[in-house]
């Protein structure tokens, strides 16, 4: 299998980060070679493994479903790139 | 070198509980040691007079019954502190001030501790030479020019370099313990679920894991007795019987069952590794352990295993970064463009080959044929482990396939990079402890170190046999201070 430059452009779509013509093709060489070292696992047969979904063998812990006011407003919105004291401002969404 | 930077954890806890020496004499050294060392690049940001002002706080009203009395600490720059720059090693996090503090660092300056700073790693802890980092690459304090090992570069170069007495760094395919061995120090990767991953910023949520890094095993079971708690800010946090392990250390290991896997014998080693591998194996039984040769068949396929799932979970856990809430946002014409370059500027080349990596292999039409035969494979991983302990109480190999390498040596070639992590990254997918040691120096004088992997819970018997193994060992770094003028 090989990845080519109409995948490349299909997973930056996905995973929103742009690229161009030169950094696509530089990410093609670098996704093929580590996907040709990937794909020894299918010298695996593991049709009868079930997934690994917790490596800990407990049961996780339950807690109360409480509402916690915590006042931090200012705390959450401190970080943001732009803001207007209340909410997080983005450019414009709907017309 | 001075005499008090060069003092071991253990040694100046002594010192402050009997007065001998005060937190900021202690503090001021350390300080004095990290302001001649820039050239090792091991900070990304200083908190140096705070430190200062906060020591002779300390010394005005010290409190003496702490495990870490007035001791100056600094931290990967991967923890969250309270209103200190916390950057992950990104441009995308560059100005990010946490409004709160990271458990495992909260624990210790509870122990009486005070931060240095925040210490170099890579990008997102995405690396195995310190050298996707936004800020910079670390030099090793062993050579001009070698890496320190990543993604814990930084904290290794600054136990290694005595920049800081003892530090933390995060696990998440060896990146405590292959630093550690690169440099001649001590490294632990805990169990998962040892120490809480709140605070932390996240890569690979089922593998990361906070751990000691330090000049000894004593030393390493003190820190790790602080960081160790159950956090219920930490959905995986688990709850079970942590022992003292400072206390409790002993070099009493006679009897053990010590396992050697056959499969760790990678083709390539170099002779050096497999004679280290060799006399760990006599000092061991010098110790009067129980030598087992035992397998552990799937132990090729571990490392693309881990390049599934790792990036998997990086570029769910990355998808946060979207220019709106906190970071780095870059100007776009609508709201898609802003985060795609938001994201594209602000993230550098590693990470966006992993979070790609990942988000092929989650897509549709991939997922069965990547996710889930990797999710598979790390089953029959973990079920090796599980094998093994029926006969043994631990496993003895080499950290890593190689000493350290020279910079620029393989930023070029990401799987040469990824195979640096061949006998770390099983630990992590199985979710056990493991701690690597420095136990010898190859012919360019640059330090090697061996792995004991334990079973999960189990970090006091590690901690024990590392304990009788150093002193076997009796390793000796060389340091020659060659980046001070």
């Amino acid at each position: 299998m090989s990845i080519d430059l109409k995948t490349i452009k299909h997973i930056s779509k996905l995973s929103r980060i742009s690229v161009d013509e030169q950094k696509a093709e530089k990410l093609a060489g670098d996704l093929n070679s580590i996907f040709k070292f990937i794909e020894k696992l299918n010298e695996l047969n593991t049709d009868k493994v079930e997934p690994l979904t917790s490596v800990a063998e407990t049961t996780l812990k339950f807690r109360s479903d409480e509402v916690k006011n915590q006042n931090i407003r200012e705390q959450i919105i401190k970080n943001s790139p732009e803001d207007n004291e209340d909410f997080f401002v983005v450019p414009k969404v709907v017309e | 070198m001075s005499d008090i930077t060069s003092q071991s954890l253990t040694s100046l806890v002594k010192n402050i509980k009997e007065k001998k020496l005060s937190s900021e004499e202690i503090t001021k050294a350390f300080v004095d040691r990290s302001e001649k060392s820039k050239e090792l690049n091991s900070y990304i940001t200083e908190d140096f007079s705070n430190a200062i002002d906060k020591s002779k706080k300390f010394d005005e009203k010290p409190n003496l019954d702490l495990k870490l009395p007035g001791i100056p600490m600094a931290v990967k720059d991967l923890f969250c502190t309270k209103d200190i720059r916390t950057t992950a090693g990104s441009k995308i996090l560059e100005n990010f001030v946490p409004t709160y503090e990271s458990t495992v660092t909260q624990n210790i300056w509870n122990e009486g501790a005070i931060l240095l700073g925040k210490l170099n790693c890579d990008e997102f802890a995405m690396g195995s030479s310190n050298e996707t980092s936004f800020y910079g690459n670390v030099q090793n304090p062993i050579d001009r020019g070698l890496v320190p090992g990543g993604s814990s570069g930084g904290s290794a170069a600054a136990v290694s370099g005595q920049l800081t007495p003892i530090t933390i760094g995060t696990d998440t395919g060896g990146s405590i313990r292959q630093p550690a061995s690169f440099t001649g120090t001590v490294g632990l990767k805990p169990t998962y679920g040892s120490c809480s991953r709140y605070g932390i910023v996240a890569f690979a949520s089922s593998l990361d894991q906070a751990g000691p890094m330090s000049q000894n095993v004593e030393d390493c079971a003190l820190l790790q007795e602080v960081i160790s708690t159950y956090d219920n800010k930490d959905s995986t946090s688990i709850d079970f019987n942590r022992g003292q392990y400072s206390k409790d250390l002993t070099k009493d290991i006679k009897g053990k069952k010590i396992g050697i896997p056959k499969e760790y014998r990678v083709e390539g080693m170099p002779k050096e590794i497999e004679e280290l591998w060799k006399k760990g194996i006599e000092y061991a039984k010098d110790c009067g352990a129980e030598i087992i040769d035992i397998s552990l068949p799937n132990t090729s396929y571990a490392l693309p295993t881990y390049y599934i799932v790792a990036p998997a979970e990086a570029s769910s856990n990355l998808a946060r970064y979207d220019g709106v809430k906190y970071g780095f946002r870059a100007k776009g014409e609508n709201l898609i463009d802003m985060y795609e370059k938001t994201r594209s500027e602000g993230f550098g080349a590693e990470v966006q080959r992993r979070i790609m990596i990942g988000t092929y292999v989650l897509s549709s039409g991939y997922y069965d044929a990547y996710y889930l035969k990797a999710q598979k494979v790390r089953k029959l991983i973990k079920n090796d482990f599980d094998e093994a302990y029926k006969k043994v109480d631990a496993i003895l190999t080499p950290s890593t396939p190689s000493s350290a390498f020279k910079i620029g040596e393989k930023k070029n070639d990401p799987v040469s990079m990824y195979l640096n992590d061949i006998f770390t990254v099983p630990v992590n997918l199985a979710g056990l402890p493991a701690i690597s040691i420095p136990a010898g120096l190859d012919a360019a004088g640059y330090p090697l170190g061996l792995q004991i992997i334990g079973k999960a819970f189990q970090e006091q018997e590690i901690l024990n046999l590392a304990y009788a193994m150093e002193d076997k060992i009796n390793f000796k770094n060389k340091i020659t201070d060659w980046w001070i003028k």
